[in-house]
């Protein structure tokens, strides 16, 4: 997924939303597609071309919890913490991926395989708890399923 | 040659988690049978629901494993055969038999991306009676339905609409509001996966009603199959020309794009969703001016949330009264409860205003998943209060939960068994508008990090009864003092674990 700054591919995306500062958050989501994430590389460029401030761009990658400005793992795990998942035991399944993965919420693995984060709800509700792994969701996920997933995801453990 | 035999397999995110590509594609292995991806019926405890057609009649089996898949063909499904998880005719389930389905009375029921299908059920016959009858007619019949905001505020739709087509200016915008972020709430997605064109339809007579020719969908980005569905459902109205230039032959012409929140929840809220929008930060804006007025790039604008517009289509179909007829005093027509967290029998309950929190709960949810007995039950998302056992008989109507310090919102009910700690609840309620807070305006940035500060304490028994008090001062600051729910509703869950669950703050 990570793949290095290339101003041309840069350019490119930037300009499939025409260039215009409106569409600063939807370019930002396509330069997540493409990188995993916001480098600092990225935000000078998109700054330029969208005739913004780097601050302004900053300003709004800070904002929102879609735009990591570190590179993340090859899989992005995240469990939901919201209410629902919490009444289905979403806090005790959090701590059991936080030590089998030997890592905190935000954190990735030495390996580089897997990012945890949190999330405050996935719309599945009625089959908590939920977890959501790059884009599939998985409802009423277990402490057994939850190892499985890791395990299908290659992480070394 | 015997004939294909028609199975359905619903494409929704739930049935999709518990396994539903993987009994499809088992299923599509077999000879002579059609798998089509339906949208889902709400039945979320029963899914994966497949449905088989014997003769017309669609015969539902669930909850279907990949594994179960052999077992069934075994048994015959495809004529309908008996088997242990054959649960009749679908539309015999008592989950959904019972209730009174108005906007969702498609989902589960349709192909979702087909116009054809759309259309044999009644979709684009209100937009069709929108174009013949005019502007005014759609206005009147809107207002007449009573429908109030569904994504939780309750604003009279009617009158929002009124007060953008009265604006002055050229340009108007709608936009929707599809950053469902509450916990406990999958309306907006089972509609907009099951039934986009009815979104879309609604959201192209809402901008024929006001004058305005451009809409904008803000979904979250947590739904990404939703994503791909509204994409796919857009360019099959494109290419039917319900959508696009001179829509229908009529001369109005509307086009819809769908932009990505990016992970906020305080985005939901009307103004920090326009921002967003506008490919800013999600900060909320001072009110007024109302984005009736001054809402996106500063254009009258339309703000509604998905099941609204979705509710609109056959209020111009059927007529307002038709829906204003259904629902209990000034809470008129259906509600799409929605029943998760600790339930036994979650899923999605579309009734008319009135029924009270214990019969939804009781008939339809079926007590907990863990058997345990029901402690608590959060309605209306993370900024709703928390109830015990003695409101559950409050009527579900907007007025009667305000009256007990509550409010429907989204309509999405989170129960919560015995095991629940409500100090902790009422401390993540804090961190989560810490967490969540845009950071305009200090009592919602500044009070929800002292509020976790201040149920630390108290839960350390430091000063315990000066802390509640330190509370209770600090919610009413939050109330008083924060310029947008987020802040202004964190109190809520908060102060009513506190005094529903006292002794959970005296450990």
């Amino acid at each position: 997924m990570a793949k290095k700054h290339d101003a041309a591919i840069a350019t490119e995306i930037i300009n499939q939303f025409g260039a215009k500062s409106e569409m600063l958050v939807q370019v930002l989501h396509a330069f997540v597609q493409r990188y995993g994430y916001i480098s600092e590389d990225a935000i000078r460029q998109i700054a330029l071309e969208l005739n913004l401030s780097r601050a302004d761009v900053h300003g709004v990658v800070s904002f929102y919890h879609d735009f990591r400005t570190t590179e993340p793992g090859q899989h992005i795990v995240k469990i939901c913490q919201a209410e629902s998942c919490q009444a289905m035991g979403s806090r005790e399944l959090t701590a059991h991926a936080e030590s089998k993965l030997g890592i905190a919420m935000h954190g990735t693995t030495d390996d580089g395989q897997i990012s945890l984060e949190p999330v405050y709800c996935l719309g599945n509700c009625a089959c908590s708890p939920a977890i959501m792994i790059d884009e599939k969701v998985y409802g009423r996920v277990n402490k057994d399923q939850l190892d499985n997933l890791i395990q299908d995801c290659g992480a070394n453990r | 040659m015997s004939r294909s035999v028609t199975v359905f397999v619903p494409r929704e995110t739930a049935a999709i988690s518990l396994g539903a590509h993987e009994v499809a594609e088992k299923i599509a292995a077999h000879e002579n049978v059609n798998v089509i991806r339906n949208g889902s019926w709400g039945l979320s405890w029963l899914e994966p629901l497949v449905e088989v057609d014997v003769d017309g009649q669609r015969i539902a089996y669930g909850p279907v494993s990949a594994a179960d898949v052999d077992g069934l063909f075994a048994a015959g499904f495809l004529e309908g055969g008996e088997h242990a998880l054959r649960l009749g005719p679908v539309g015999d389930i008592p989950y959904l038999k019972k209730q009174e389905r108005w906007t969702f009375r498609r989902c589960g029921l349709i192909n979702p991306l087909s116009v054809d299908d759309y259309r044999a059920h009644g979709g684009f016959n209100g937009l069709e009676k929108a174009l013949q009858a005019g502007p005014g007619h759609v206005l009147e019949q809107v207002k007449a339905s009573g429908l109030r905001g569904r994504g939780g505020a309750g604003f009279p739709t009617g009158i929002k609409w009124q007060t953008v087509a009265d604006a002055t200016g050229e340009q108007k915008y709608i936009t929707c509001n599809a950053d469902e972020g509450d916990s406990g709430t999958f309306s907006d997605r089972i509609l907009m996966e099951s039934d986009p064109l009815t979104l879309i339809e609604g959201m192209i007579i809402a901008g024929f009603a006001v004058g305005a020719d451009k809409g904008y969908i803000y979904l979250r980005s947590e739904y990404p199959l939703a994503r791909r569905i509204l994409a796919k459902a857009l360019d099959a109205a494109r290419d039917s020309g319900w959508l696009g230039e001179d829509i229908a032959g009529s001369g109005f012409s509307f086009e819809i794009d769908v932009h990505l929140g990016a992970g906020s929840y305080v985005c939901g809220e009307e103004t920090a969703m326009l921002e967003s929008l506008e490919g800013k930060a999600g900060l909320i804006r001072y009110k007024p001016p109302l984005p009736a007025i001054e809402g996106l790039f500063g254009k009258p604008t339309v703000v509604n949330n998905v099941v609204t517009l979705g509710s609109v289509p056959d209020i111009i179909a059927l007529g307002g009264d038709a829906y204003a007829n259904l629902g209990v005093g000034r809470s008129k027509g259906t509600l799409a409860f929605q029943l998760a967290g600790n339930v036994k029998q979650g899923g999605l309950v579309e009734k008319a205003f009135g029924l009270t929190l214990r019969e939804l709960i009781q008939e339809f949810g079926h007590g907990t998943a863990s058997g345990r007995k029901i402690r608590a039950v959060q309605i209306g998302g993370p900024l709703g209060a928390y109830f015990a056992d003695e409101h559950l008989d409050t009527p579900l109507d907007y007025e009667a939960f305000a009256s007990v310090g509550g409010m429907i919102g989204h309509g999405g009910v989170v129960i919560f068994d015995d095991t629940v700690d409500m100090a902790v609840q009422a401390r993540f309620a804090m961190e989560f508008c810490a967490i969540e807070s845009c950071g305009k305006c200090t009592p919602c940035r500044i009070g929800s990090v002292r509020g976790v500060e201040v149920i630390d304490r108290i839960l350390a028994n430091e000063d315990r009864e000066k802390n509640l008090n330190l509370l209770n001062e600090l919610c009413d600051t939050m109330i008083d003092g924060s310029l947008c729910a987020m802040g202004g509703m964190t109190p809520f869950p908060v102060r009513s674990a506190v005094k529903y669950f006292p002794e959970d703050f005296k450990r």
